[in-house]
């Protein structure tokens, strides 16, 4: 890194914000994946000023730029990859700007940590539903870069979907405000949208404009367990078909329990081959127990072999907590694991389920099955050891297989992730050449210098 | 990598299996206070992994990154994966005092804590300067406002200073005031001997009133956890080793302490032992013998106190008891047991409180940032009273509650058990 651009980011931020002992880059070079590289220089702005005079710089001296949250990506699209740069760490962004309850809105800073954000406006009687599984290690700035999901998402609809504004520093130092409060909006391109899932690609997201909806006062949630998978999956198409919409409908296959079995002590059944966590929610308490009672008899009609519902809040939980431990947990069982979250029409979960498990069985490593069956977003998570030269080639291939799967029944690449570094190579496969070209022209459009997050989302 | 070859290291496990996850992140303290990956489970444990494996020098930031860890177990306790990041900073602490064995820690914990009788000669200054009244001209003249805030915040952890350290008061051997149904060892720790003597001696009458008779060796050690939190293993395992031969003579089937510390510390003897032949079983038979006071109350039939404590209380979790030991519904049964309390939750009162042992006196700013956090939620709860079985968590609650100038008194649970049962001896007598 050059000495001038360290002085002039020193200039910006102080000692306190600026980092760059070994310890530091050292510790700046990864996220949740098993992909490292490391950055030449981490910042750490607290505002969005600072964050254009980072830019700025970075563009005059051509160095890129990498932003990130707390690192809890399932891509690598926040590790400096292939290495150097500048990483751009929004976390002390964690203010709360203004909770709006007439227009039910919240505008926050990127670093705001999502459940943070949530507890913060339900004690105001108001919800942001959105709940991946890092909701309490990732913050809403990064939520927004990779629209993410959770559980929630089959009723109430993905990070996206509640984000009506956003301000954003572009790759030249500019800042964008998009959207606003109002509901309905089309006046000019959709440029919040364009923003949201651009995975710090496009411009870094420093202040959130969300939604919010009127928190539900009830929830019911079940846990139903099945001898067979295939009657698991099925069922999930059985309750959507009957005309009842979970809040959330979640599976998990026999190695998934057995590893939550483990780490949380919960009493699970791990002889059976598959549950499903089904979470019924509203404000009219009988039809929240008429909803969840239906699902429970869909399931009995489908072969469950038990469903029992949660008793008290602290079960619920319980039961929760232990569904976002999952994908963490499988590391109990193998020293790596790479999941993916392939989606595909509902329709299609039981033939998904039954070509994953083929390709399992082809290649001889575990293939773990859970996630969020009601929207047909699953979480394969390949079992392995990557130390074994010769497991490494397997996975590869799977993987491939894996995505070629759930593209053939009309499903997609990621419903969740995102692409980060990790699906590059798959990414012309799912959207051919031609969308490829038109994202390429967008991106040189916003970012002609190729500074902000190189390296990620588009094949090499 | 010579400067690692003979000397004993973390288990690779505590650093290999992280998958870095974050979810550790969203529990630790300092995490929060700083909002870095450096200072968070996740940042120490890639460090750790990569000096191991030669990736990084073990340089002197390094290091201070081990040392910046609280070890209030709360990443250990969420890890998904199972591994303790918390231990592998007390391990990695272990490391640089192999390699390089600091002068001081060695007369501080080998030559002083080691040694009851020493630590009592050491400690006499303070307690003259409450005993000799100089304390209380003190805080009546205002004088402590000339000194710079550290002192004065540690100055204000101090609780009332008894005239003599309890070892001195408590008889081997105290006989319940009704039949005995119990012979129960008592663990007397260091703070508890030196700064609340009161607390144990409520504990000792909370004991003999439900029908214990109570063995409290004279000759214990401390229990090691200072000297743990410093990287001397060795004088742990050395103070262990005692503590364990002194409580095998006590002929005693449970070992009672009323410190959370000691009580996790002793609790983990099984472990710190577990490869050293001779010693492995005895570490094991010593551990399982191990209670908290709350622990034991809560499985002996216990007499209900008929006196009154008239508060609003609150319960601050410490991470020692909590975490360490898994003991946090006792406490709080015993606090309902008390007619007059108002009991009210404290928010997030798992959170550790900056405490850690000594992270006030070697970690101010970062521990001043925790308390704040603590106090914001204490003072919500409207509480007249907090209480918390750890000396550590009260001195920092004390201090914390002096610096914003509030009216609430810190105390251990089985003080106002006491205080309930005293209360009903003096309706008695009134009446």
């Amino acid at each position: 890194m050059q000495t001038r651009l360290k002085d002039e980011l020193h200039q910006i931020l102080g000692n306190k914000g600026l980092l760059h002992t070994p310890e530091d880059l050292a510790v700046y070079g990864y996220d949740g994946t098993f992909v490292e590289a490391q950055p030449d220089i981490v910042v750490l702005p607290e505002t969005t000023e600072q964050v254009s005079q980072i830019v700025k710089l970075a563009a005059d001296a051509r160095n890129p730029i990498v932003p990130r949250g707390m690192g809890s990506g399932l891509a690598a699209a926040s590790v400096p990859f292939p290495a150097g740069g500048i990483v751009l760490c929004l976390t002390r962004m964690n203010h709360i700007l203004e909770i709006d309850t007439e227009n039910s809105t919240v505008l926050a800073e990127a670093g705001v940590v999502t459940a943070d954000l949530q507890s913060s406006v339900e004690k105001l009687g108001l919800f942001y539903p959105p709940d991946p599984s890092s909701i309490r290690h990732s913050t809403i700035g990064g939520n927004v870069a990779c629209n993410a999901g959770g559980p929630r998402c089959l009723k109430y609809g993905v990070t996206g979907d509640y984000v009506l504004g956003l301000t954003v520093v572009l790759a030249d130092g500019r800042i964008l405000k998009t959207g606003g409060k109002p509901i309905k909006d089309v006046t000019g391109y959709d440029l919040t949208g364009l923003f949201t899932g651009s995975e710090g690609t496009l411009g870094i997201v420093t202040e959130v404009l969300l939604r919010l909806i009127t928190k539900p006062q009830y929830f019911k949630t079940a846990l139903a367990e099945f001898g067979l998978l295939v009657d698991a999956s099925r069922t999930v198409n059985a309750i959507l078909a009957a005309g009842i919409v979970p809040a959330s409908l979640e599976l998990m296959d026999q190695t998934a329990i057995r590893c939550i079995e483990e780490a949380m002590h919960l009493d699970l059944n791990t002889e059976i081959e598959a549950s499903l966590i089904i979470e019924t929610d509203g404000n009219d308490e009988q039809a929240v127990i008429r909803e969840i009672e239906a699902c429970a008899r869909i399931c009995q009609q489908s072969g469950a072999g038990s469903v029992k519902m949660a008793q008290s809040e602290a079960e619920r939980n319980a039961l929760w907590k232990a569904r976002r431990s999952m994908a963490p947990s499988l590391a109990r069982k193998a020293p790596n694991k790479l999941g993916e979250d392939i989606t595909v029409p509902r329709s299609a979960i039981p033939e998904i389920v039954q070509r994953l498990r083929r390709i399992s069985e082809k290649y001889g490593l575990p293939i773990v099955i859970f996630g969020h069956a009601g929207d047909g977003n699953l979480h394969p998570n390949i079992l392995f050891d990557k130390r074994q030269p010769e497991q490494w080639a397997k996975v590869e291939q799977m993987v491939g297989e894996i995505f070629d799967a759930s593209l053939s029944l009309g499903g997609t690449l990621s419903g969740e992730h995102g692409v980060g570094v990790l699906k590059r190579p798959y990414l012309e496969r799912a959207l051919g050449s031609v969308s490829i070209e038109i994202q390429r022209n967008i991106k040189h459009a916003l970012d002609p210098l190729n500074i902000l997050n190189p390296g990620k989302m588009f094949p090499e | 990598m010579d400067l690692l070859a003979n000397i004993e290291k973390p288990g690779e496990t505590d650093y290999l299996n992280c998958i870095r996850c974050g979810l550790c992140l969203a529990v630790c303290p300092t995490y929060r206070e700083y909002l870095n990956e450096i200072s968070g489970p996740r940042g120490r444990v890639a460090l750790a992994r990569k000096s191991m494996e030669g990736e990084l020098e073990l340089s002197p930031n390094l290091l201070k990154q081990m040392n910046a860890c609280f070890a209030c177990l709360a990443c250990n306790e969420i890890c998904p994966v199972g591994i303790r990041p918390a231990e592998l900073t007390l391990a990695m602490r272990y490391v640089q005092e192999q390699i390089k064995p600091t002068d001081w820690k060695q007369r501080l914990f080998g030559g002083l804590i080691s040694h009851p009788g020493r630590m009592e000669t050491a400690t006499l200054p303070l307690r003259l300067y409450e005993g000799s009244g100089i304390r209380k001209l003190i805080y009546k003249f205002g004088l402590l406002r000339i000194l710079p805030s550290q002192i004065r915040d540690l100055e204000a952890m101090l609780p009332h200073l008894p005239q003599r350290p309890l070892r001195q008061v408590l008889p081997e051997k105290t006989e319940p005031y009704g039949e005995s149904r119990y012979r129960v060892g008592f663990f007397l720790g260091c703070a508890q001997n030196l700064l609340f003597a009161e607390e144990s001696k409520a504990t000792v009458r909370v004991l003999r009133r439900n029908g214990c008779t109570v063995i409290t060796p004279m000759d214990v050690q401390c229990c090691g956890m200072p000297a743990r939190g410093f990287g001397r293993l060795d004088l742990v395992r050395a103070q262990a080793k005692h503590n364990i031969a002194t409580f095998e003579k006590a002929n005693v089937d449970i070992v009672i302490t009323d410190c959370a510390t000691c009580g996790s510390t002793l609790k983990d003897y099984k472990e710190l032992l577990r490869d050293e032949a001779e010693w492995g079983a005895r570490a094991r038979a010593f551990s399982a013998r191990v209670q908290d006071i709350s622990e034991f109350l809560s499985q002996i039939p216990l007499e209900k106190p008929g006196g009154k404590v008239e508060a609003r209380v609150t319960y601050h979790d410490p991470c020692h008891l909590r975490r360490g030991q898994k003991v946090w519904q006792q406490p709080r049964d015993l606090l309902s047991l008390i007619d007059g309390l108002d009991y009210i939750e404290l928010p997030e009162a798992d959170w550790c409180c900056g405490s850690a042992g000594s992270q006030l006196i070697t970690h101010y700013e970062t521990s001043t940032k925790v308390m704040d956090r603590k106090l914001d939620n204490l003072v919500g709860t409207g509480a007249q009273i907090i209480a918390s079985g750890c000396p550590g968590c009260q001195m920092q609650l004390n201090t914390a509650i002096h610096r914003r100038g509030l009216e609430v008194r810190v105390v251990h649970p089985v003080t106002l058990l006491d205080e309930a049962y005293e209360a009903e001896n003096a309706d008695k007598i009134k009446g």
